[in-house]
């Protein structure tokens, strides 16, 4: 084949330039026709099933398992127990750095320690066996009297010194804050509740467990994380990472619940090897109530000191919150105090009470969103407090650098945020004397709340192939939650190579691609975006160098370095004219395709790379070098209108405004519908999530889809959401801030700061649900 | 393990007392309306099958028989007996619609319903909605320009109770369709999406 006459006659592509587009999915139509394939769901020959059994005892031990009746049921491979399942070759307590949130491994002896811990594993040739074996198997148990919460008077409240597997300080303080507390000329303080949250993703958990030899296992797993997913049955199997595929095609939500690692995963796998047979296991809707974490039970104090004119001079937190036997997770809420507004002096306590209930893990926006409910909530009781505009008095108290560290904001566009909100919404047409606003019986209210998260420090590598005859190959082992990765990867690569977007095939999900961070954090889009960057970058590079040695091309006999690279096309920076494809030079090369690789950062680490320890900017006299010269956060306001009523107590959410700057949006569509889900997820939290732990028995009465409520279509009025423009050159590449948690900041504050407009009655423990919405009611303003 | 399954034709005699026969005598005699006779309900109870059999699905459009138990949903037999993995299991206690399918043109909870009731009906899944040669049903083309999903595991639930929605006549205003669409959850939150597409795709469907 005369691969130089084809390509000499090729036209230069057209610049694409998608990244932004509002494209569609492209994992769309696999997943509106049913072909898209979840972990449960993939077909693997020979494959039998799993099935748990729950403790029904949230303490005590085993005395005796009788599985007598269960072996009876036709079609039983095997049933495991803590006494003949095999032992993993380390538990997580005798790994160094354990991955995952909850350290405790059940079925190692019978001890019980949890609700709804497991106890006994059936496999069957068919499901329906598994499940009914799994209820004859008869479980004795010597219960013992469980913790049910920090609440329960047998719960002690300790110091943890250290939250989150040792990575955060328990205590924070910065300035001088009980003193300028006691000194302020305005004085606030509240506490705040919040509620169990279980994150209920449509697919429950799922592993699907293949021993493709003795010392070789493949894992398809519900996973945000292959990676971690992949470190985690090493570390537990005692095999090298190689060894181990973990694979995650297409996964059906998670909310944090699937990015850390669960005790039905390698228990799966050590009943697969125990068998000879690939176990396919998948939780049941209840058992996802007991199996994958929770937000955890949850009190802070708020005091909040201010001088007469509404600006902040001591914010003084704490907080109680519910862990588990072994580990000390809590959601670090303080971090969104210490850094949304101006205020010189703060503090933040946790502390902590161990009851029987399995750890808790972070769930979308871990800390800031419940953290957020308290600073907002107390931040409107301020305002109307000294009778000022509650968007005012944010602006009173704007951050012109974060305050935490002293550091600049790498970008903020907060005050666009509540600019463009108040307009779309109508903020100025608002009444600001509570209870004041009727349409018909309900009363209406409107209240508003700022958002915000930071950018997390990441990164990850990815591949890129180039073929010759116009299409590429794109790899990373990040996932797609629904978040949009497939397609806007698609997206930064069909403008890196300057190929349309249904040239490219960017693949994810699979632990033999480059190592990529999950989806977790936000931290996914920005970095694996970088990576691709990077590695495009490198093949950029590559057919440059083949470019100006060939004679034919345009760039024949060029310095590399007098080359840029736009969609696609080499030219010479001084001479844009001249210059050629990326596919031009490859297709007069006779290489079919050309391969690159690259390692893209996200956050400090890049600022670190490109702009050096202290960041872009000479002045900042950052302390902290490792963390680069910026503080770098996405921000956004939320503007919410309720209708209450009266009478019954319900409170309904009848209009949303979201409006964020979060750098560069890849996809407005799927960014969108994302910030929009956010939006509602926090809805959710604010008005019905609730999983209630019975105080006797510490197991939850309402674990499943019916007693749990979640926002159903009914429920939800039009969002609206906008993102204001924003470039940010020192968080990545292509200046993208992560949206997965953001648009769920703020939004439980900016209901109840609606119920608050509406009614003049203050909400601070969640759900806001129509008993409590009634009490308030009966008392006074 | 996916049972071996073959296409056969559909048991003409699809009626109730096929059902009944294979459900077992004890359900069927529970279930038997008063205007089977005694022969009939006797049958019924002798006849009653404990175990594997035979039974025949008609899923989109085409026949197939499985080697089932009659306890086996029709959610299970889809996913697990016919590998049609796109109706998906989110609760397996008819919470949350995501394994929602059309039985004769209605939408019901496939995990509420035994496989061996659905003899001698016409099942439509996710699966069968687009035209033969791939061109996506008005419904399926509305959710994916509308971005009606994110993780997309509650979509063929919600595009197939989205259909019936429509054809029911629930579909005349945003309103009337979030109050007929909600017992179909999506965690990720596509409601409004979804909304906008139902009415876009209800003027398309004729």
């Amino acid at each position: 084949m005369d691969m130089t006459s084809n390509t000499s006659n090729q036209k230069e592509n057209a610049p694409t330039n998608v990244v932004g587009k509002p494209l569609d999915r492209v994992d769309g139509p696999a997943k509106v026709t049913g072909a898209a394939r979840y972990s449960a769901e993939i077909n693997v020959p020979g494959t039998v099933y799993g099935v748990l059994k729950s403790s029904t005892i949230a303490k005590g031990r085993i005395t005796g398992i009788d599985t007598s009746r269960a072996a009876k049921e036709p079609g039983i491979i095997n049933i495991f127990t803590h006494e003949n399942l095999p032992k993993p070759a380390k538990t997580p307590k005798q790994i160094e750095k354990w991955r995952a949130a909850q350290s405790y491994l059940p079925m190692q002896d019978n001890q019980i320690q949890y609700a709804g811990q497991p106890v006994a594993l059936v496999v069957a040739a068919t499901l329906e066996a598994a499940t009914q074996a799994a209820a004859l198997i008869k479980v004795t148990y010597q219960a013992e009297t469980p913790i049910d919460s920090y609440h329960d008077p047998k719960a002690e409240l300790f110091d943890p010194q250290k939250i989150q597997q040792g990575k955060k300080d328990a205590h924070v303080v910065r300035g001088n804050p009980q003193q300028a507390y006691d000194g302020a000329a305005v004085k606030h303080e509240a506490t705040y509740v919040h509620a169990i949250n279980h994150h209920s993703p449509m697919e429950p958990a799922a592993t699907l467990a293949v021993w493709e030899g003795a010392d070789k296992l493949t894992v398809y797993e519900a996973s945000q994380n292959v990676t971690m997913h992949q470190g985690a049955l090493a570390d537990l199997l005692g095999m090298p990472r190689e060894q181990i595929r973990v694979v995650t095609k297409y996964i059906g939500g998670g909310f944090g619940c699937k990015g850390s690692f669960w005790p039905h995963t390698i228990l799966t796998v050590l009943a697969a090897k125990a068998v000879n047979r690939p176990v396919k296991l998948a939780l049941t809707r209840p058992q996802m109530f007991t199996g994958v974490g929770h937000r955890e039970d949850q009190e802070q104090t708020l005091k909040m000191g201010a001088t007469a004119d509404g600006k902040l001079v001591s914010i003084v937190h704490t907080k109680k919150a519910t862990t588990s036997p072994w580990d000390n997770y809590t959601e670090s809420n303080g971090k969104v105090m210490d850094m949304l507004y101006a205020c010189e002096n703060y503090s933040t306590v946790y502390e902590l009470a161990r009851a029987n209930v399995m750890t808790s893990v972070w769930m979308r926006a871990p800390g800031e969103a419940p953290g957020s409910f308290a600073l907002e909530s107390s931040m409107d009781d301020l305002a109307n407090q000294l009778n000022i505009d509650p968007m005012e008095i944010r602006l009173r108290n704007y951050a012109d650098y974060d305050h935490s560290n002293g550091k600049p904001w790498s970008s903020k566009s907060l005050k666009q945020c509540y600019t463009r909100g108040a307009e779309l919404f109508g903020w100025s047409k608002r009444n600001p004397k509570p209870g004041q606003t009727r349409r018909g019986r309900m009363l209406v209210g409107h209240g508003m709340a700022s958002a915000t998260y930071p950018v997390h420090s990441s990164q990850g590598t990815a591949r890129v192939r180039l073929f010759a005859d116009g299409h590429a190959v794109v790899e990373a082992g990040a996932t797609d939650l629904g978040t949009g990765t497939y397609t806007v990867m698609t997206q930064v690569s069909a403008d890196a190579l300057g190929l349309p977007p249904e040239k490219i095939r960017f693949e994810l999900g699979d632990t033999r691609l480059p190592t990529a961070p999950g989806s977790g954090g936000s931290v996914a889009a920005g970095t694996v975006a970088s990576s691709i960057m990077a590695a495009a970058q490198d093949v950029w590079d590559k057919v440059v160098k083949m470019a100006v040695a060939d004679k034919k091309s345009p760039l024949y006999k060029a310095k590399p370095t007098d080359v840029k690279v736009e969609l696609g096309r080499m030219f010479l920076s001084k001479d844009p004219k001249k210059g050629e494809t990326l596919l031009a030079a490859l297709g007069r090369s006779g290489q079919p395709d050309i391969e690159g690789s690259g390692t893209g950062k996200y956050g400090a680490g890049y600022e670190e790379k490109n702009f050096g320890q202290n960041g872009a900017d000479p002045n900042n006299d950052n302390k902290e070098k490792k963390t680069g010269g910026h503080s770098m956060h996405s921000f956004g306001a939320h503007f919410c209108e309720v209708e209450v009523d009266p009478d019954l107590g319900t409170i309904r959410v009848t209009r949303w405004v979201g409006v964020h700057g979060a750098g560069t949006v890849l996809n407005l569509k799927t960014a969108t519908s994302q910030m929009t889900g956010g939006a509602i997820y926090g809805i959710g939290a604010a008005l019905m999530e609730d999983t209630f732990r019975d105080p006797n028995f510490a197991h939850y009465t309402n674990a499943d889809l019916a007693g749990y409520h979640i926002p159903v279509n009914a429920d939800i009025p039009n969002i609206q959401v906008e993102f204001v423009p924003e470039s940010d050159p020192y968080i990545n590449y292509l200046g993208v801030k992560g949206i997965g948690e953001l648009g769920m900041v703020g939004v439980a504050a900016a209901v109840g700061n609606a119920v608050f407009n509406a009614t003049g009655r203050r909400l601070r423990s969640l759900p806001m649900t129509p008993d409590k919405m009634l009490e308030a009611m009966r008392m006074p303003a | 393990m996916s049972a071996p399954t073959t296409p056969a034709p559909l048991n003409p005699d699809g009626s109730r007392r096929t059902f009944m026969k294979q459900a077992g005598g004890f359900l069927g005699l529970a279930l038997a309306p008063p205007f089977l006779s005694q022969a009939e309900r006797l049958t019924a109870l002798s006849k009653k099958v404990e175990g594997v059999s035979t039974i025949s699905l008609k899923v989109n459009g085409t026949v197939r028989a499985i080697r089932a138990e009659p306890r086996v949903t029709l959610l299970d037999a889809l996913r697990e007996y016919l590998d049609l993995t796109g109706s998906k299991k989110g609760c397996d206690h008819g919470q949350c619609g995501a394994c929602t399918v059309l039985v004769d043109g209605k939408r019901v909870n496939s995990c509420l319903t035994l496989a061996i009731m659905t003899q001698g009906k016409e099942v439509t899944t996710i699966e069968g909605l687009a035209k033969e040669g791939g061109e996506l049903h008005p419904m399926q083309a509305a959710f994916l320009k509308h971005d009606g999903f994110q993780c997309g595991y509650c979509t063929p639930g919600q595009i197939m109770s989205a259909v019936a929605c429509v054809q029911e006549g629930h579909a005349g205003s945003e309103a009337e369709v979030r109050e007929w669409m909600s017992g179909n959850l999506c965690r990720c939150s596509a409601y409004p999406n979804i909304t906008a597409a139902i009415l876009e795709a209800k003027g398309q469907m004729g």
